[in-house]
C-alpha cells in the first residue's frame, strides 16, 4: 500500500470526481470532496516524510519500467508542492460550503465540487509525474476544470473571463505540447530524467532551442508572467470566491513548479544562458510585474480584483528569484511559493467571508467592516501584513531570503526595487484597512460576523502565516535541500 | 532551398496551418471563429507529431515476420490523447459561447466588451 502512494495521490481525486456526481446532493458532495482532499493531504504528508528520510521515490505506472513506461518521480521539490496544493485545497474546501451555497446556482453546486476534484487531480498529477507528455495531459485536466469553475461565478463577466482564459490557456498548453514534441523528435524519449541525460548531446541544435522556447513561453502563459498575465485578474475577480482562494493558492504555484522543473531538471541550469539572456529577462520581467501590477492594484475599486493583481506582482518576486540562477535565489522562489499560498489563501478566504455576508467586495461597501465582522477584518489585515512582508509573518521570510539572494549576487539595485515594491503593497492594503477600520458603517447595515465554519479555516491559514513566520525550520530546510538538489541534478 | 521545401513539405504545412490558426484566434472578433482558429492551431500540432512518427519505408506497426521496418506508433498514440483533449476544449468553448450569447445577446467580442465597459 505504502509503495503505491505516488499514484494514489492522483488517482483518489480523479476517481472521486465522477463518484461525487452520483451523490447528487450538494451537502453530500461537499463532505465527500472534503474527505477526498483530506486523504490526499495525508498521503502527501506521508510522501514528504518518506522522501525526507529515504530520498527520492520512483514509481512505475502499471509496472512498466522507465523510460518505456510512465514514471512518477517524487523528490523533495514536488513532495513539498504536493503538500502545499493538497493542504490548501483541504483548508479552503472546509470553508466553502456556505460560500458556494450563496454564490453558485443550486443545480450546479454538485458539479462545482466535481470540477474542484478534477482540478485537484490535475494539479497533483502535474506535480507527481516524471513524464513530459503526462504533464500536458494533467495540465489540460486541471485547465478544463478551472475554466468550468471560473464560469460558475455569479456575474456574467465570469463567462467572458472563462472564455478568455480558455483561449489563452489552450494556446499555452499547445505551446508546451509543441515543445514536448520537438524534444521527443530529437531524443526519442518523454521521461524527464531520460530527457535530461539525452538533451545535452543535441543541445546545440535549433530544434532543441525551439523546444525550449515553446515550453518556457507556454508555461509562462500559464503562470501569468508579466506580459502574458492579462487573463488572470478577470479570471480571479469574477470566479466564485472559494475558487479564487483555491486557484490563487495553488494553480500558479504549479505553473511555477513546471517552469522550475523544465528549466532546471530537463534542460539543465546552464541551458538558457547560451543564446539569450534569459536570467536577466526573468529579473526584468519580474520587476516590471511587481511594479505594474502593484500600481494597477492600488487603483482598483474592487478588492478582490486588487488582490488578484497583487498575485501577478507576487509571481514577479518568484520569477526574480528564479532569474538569479543561484541556489539562494531558487530557495527564495520555493519559499515564496509556500508563503504566497498561505497569504493569498488567507486573503481570498477573508474576501470570501466578506462576499458571503455583504454580497460584494467593492471598497466602498466595506466601510466600517471591522465593527460588523471584526474577526474577518482582522484576518484580512494579518494576511495583508504578511503580503507586505512585515516581520513575524511568512511574507517577511521570503522577502528576506530574496533580498539576501540578490545581494549575494551583487545586484543591490534589484534588492532596492524589491523593497520599494513592498511599499506599493502597503498602499493597496492600507486603502482597505482605512475603509474597514476608520469609516463608520452605514447605519442601515445589519451584517453579522461570518459563520464559524468559514472563520475556522480562515484563521487556520492566518495562524499558519504567523507560525511559519516564526518557526521557519520546516519550509527553510526543505527548500534549501530542494534547491541544492535541483542545481546539482543537471551536473 | 527547393530541396528543403520538398523533403520537409509536411513541416511547412504545419507552420502555415499553425500561423493561420493563430492569426484567426487573434484577428477574428466572432467567438465561434476564434474557436475554429484554435482548432486549426491545435491540428497543426497533431500533424507535427504524426510526421515525426513516420519512418521511411516503414509499415504499419503490426507484428509480422515479413516486415522488419515499422513506423513509430508512439506519436500516434500521444496525439490520440491530444485530439481527445482538443475535442473537450472545443466542447467547453462552445458551451461557454452559448452561455455568453444568452447573457450578452451576442457572440461578438466587440459587443461583449462594450457591455462590460458600462
Amino acid at each position: 500500500m505504502l509503495s503505491h502512494l505516488p499514484i494514489l495521490q492522483v488517482i483518489l481525486p480523479l476517481l472521486a470526481a465522477p463518484s461525487c456526481l452520483i451523490l447528487g446532493r450538494p451537502a453530500l458532495a461537499w463532505g465527500f470532496s472534503f474527505a477526498t482532499s483530506a486523504a490526499a493531504m495525508l498521503i502527501s504528508m506521508l510522501l514528504l516524510q518518506q522522501v525526507w528520510l529515504e530520498g527520492p521515490i520512483s514509481y512505475f505506472l502499471g509496472g512498466w519500467e522507465a523510460p518505456w513506461g510512465i514514471e512518477y518521480c517524487i523528490d523533495l521539490l514536488n513532495a513539498f508542492l504536493l503538500l502545499i496544493v493538497s493542504s490548501l485545497s483541504t483548508v479552503v474546501l472546509a470553508g466553502t460550503r456556505q460560500s458556494v451555497a450563496a454564490e453558485v446556482e443550486p443545480n450546479k453546486q454538485t458539479l462545482f465540487y466535481v470540477s474542484w476534484l478534477l482540478c485537484l487531480a490535475g494539479l497533483l498529477g502535474i506535480l507527481a509525474t516524471g513524464d513530459a507528455f503526462n504533464v500536458f495531459v494533467f495540465l489540460e485536466v486541471s485547465s478544463l476544470s478551472t475554466y468550468t469553475l471560473i464560469s460558475l461565478g455569479r456575474d456574467r463577466k465570469a463567462l467572458w473571463a472563462s472564455y478568455q482564459y480558455l483561449i489563452v490557456g489552450t494556446i499555452g498548453a499547445t505551446f508546451i505540447l509543441i515543445g514536448i514534441g520537438l524534444m521527443y523528435m530529437m531524443t526519442g524519449t518523454l521521461n524527464m530524467q531520460d530527457l535530461a541525460q539525452r538533451l545535452p548531446v543535441v543541445a546545440d541544435t535549433r530544434t532543441v532551442f525551439a523546444a525550449y522556447a515553446f515550453v518556457i513561453v507556454g508555461v509562462c502563459l500559464k503562470l501569468a508572467l508579466f506580459p502574458l498575465h492579462l487573463w488572470l485578474p478577470n479570471a480571479y475577480a469574477y470566479a466564485p470566491s472559494a475558487v479564487t482562494a483555491f486557484l490563487a493558492a495553488t494553480a500558479t504555484k504549479v505553473a511555477v513548479y513546471l517552469l522550475i522543473r523544465f528549466s532546471f531538471t530537463v534542460f539543465g541550469a546552464d541551458f538558457g544562458a547560451m543564446d539569450i539572456p534569459l536570467h536577466q529577462l526573468f529579473i526584468a520581467l519580474g520587476l516590471i510585474a511587481v511594479f505594474s501590477a502593484s500600481l494597477v492594484a492600488i487603483l482598483q475599486i474592487d478588492i478582490k480584483r486588487a488582490i488578484a493583481y497583487s498575485s501577478v506582482a507576487q509571481i514577479g518576486y518568484m520569477i526574480i528569484g528564479l532569474g538569479l540562477g543561484s541556489a539562494a535565489g531558487l530557495q527564495a522562489t520555493l519559499l515564496h511559493l509556500f508563503n504566497h499560498a498561505l497569504m493569498k489563501g488567507a486573503l481570498f478566504m477573508s474576501l470570501a467571508a466578506v462576499a458571503l455576508r455583504m454580497g460584494s467586495t467593492r471598497l466602498d461597501d466595506l466601510a466600517g467592516l471591522s465593527q460588523r465582522m471584526p474577526l474577518t477584518a482582522m484576518a484580512f489585515v494579518l494576511g495583508g501584513l504578511s503580503l507586505i512582508g512585515v516581520p513575524l509573518t511568512v511574507g517577511f521570510i521570503s522577502k528576506w531570503y530574496l533580498v539576501i539572494a540578490t545581494l549575494e549576487m551583487g545586484m543591490w539595485p534589484v534588492a532596492v526595487l524589491i523593497l520599494v515594491g513592498s511599499l506599493l503593497a502597503v498602499m493597496y492594503i492600507w486603502r482597505v484597512v482605512e475603509v474597514m477600520y476608520f469609516r463608520d458603517p452605514p447605519a442601515s447595515s445589519q451584517v453579522s460576523e461570518a459563520p464559524v465554519s468559514v472563520l475556522l479555516p480562515l484563521w487556520l491559514l492566518v495562524v499558519a502565516n504567523i507560525y511559519f513566520g516564526i518557526d521557519t525550520a520546516l519550509p527553510v530546510s526543505v527548500t534549501a535541500d530542494a534547491a541544492q538538489a535541483l542545481l546539482g541534478w543537471g551536473k | 532551398m527547393t530541396d528543403m521545401l520538398l523533403t520537409h513539405y509536411n513541416y511547412w504545412v504545419v507552420m502555415v496551418l499553425m500561423m493561420i490558426g493563430f492569426y484567426i484566434v487573434i484577428a477574428q472578433g466572432n467567438l465561434v471563429k476564434k474557436l475554429v482558429g484554435l482548432n486549426i492551431f491545435q491540428t497543426s500540432v497533431f500533424i507535427l507529431y504524426i510526421s515525426a512518427g513516420k519512418v521511411s519505408g516503414g509499415s504499419a506497426p503490426i507484428l509480422d515476420d515479413a516486415i522488419s521496418v515499422y513506423s513509430n506508433p508512439l506519436p500516434h498514440v500521444l496525439i490520440l490523447t491530444a485530439i481527445v483533449v482538443g475535442i473537450a476544449t472545443t466542447a467547453l468553448g462552445l458551451a461557454l459561447i452559448i452561455r455568453l450569447r444568452e447573457a450578452y445577446g451576442s457572440a461578438e467580442e466587440k459587443d461583449i466588451q462594450e457591455q462590460n465597459q458600462c
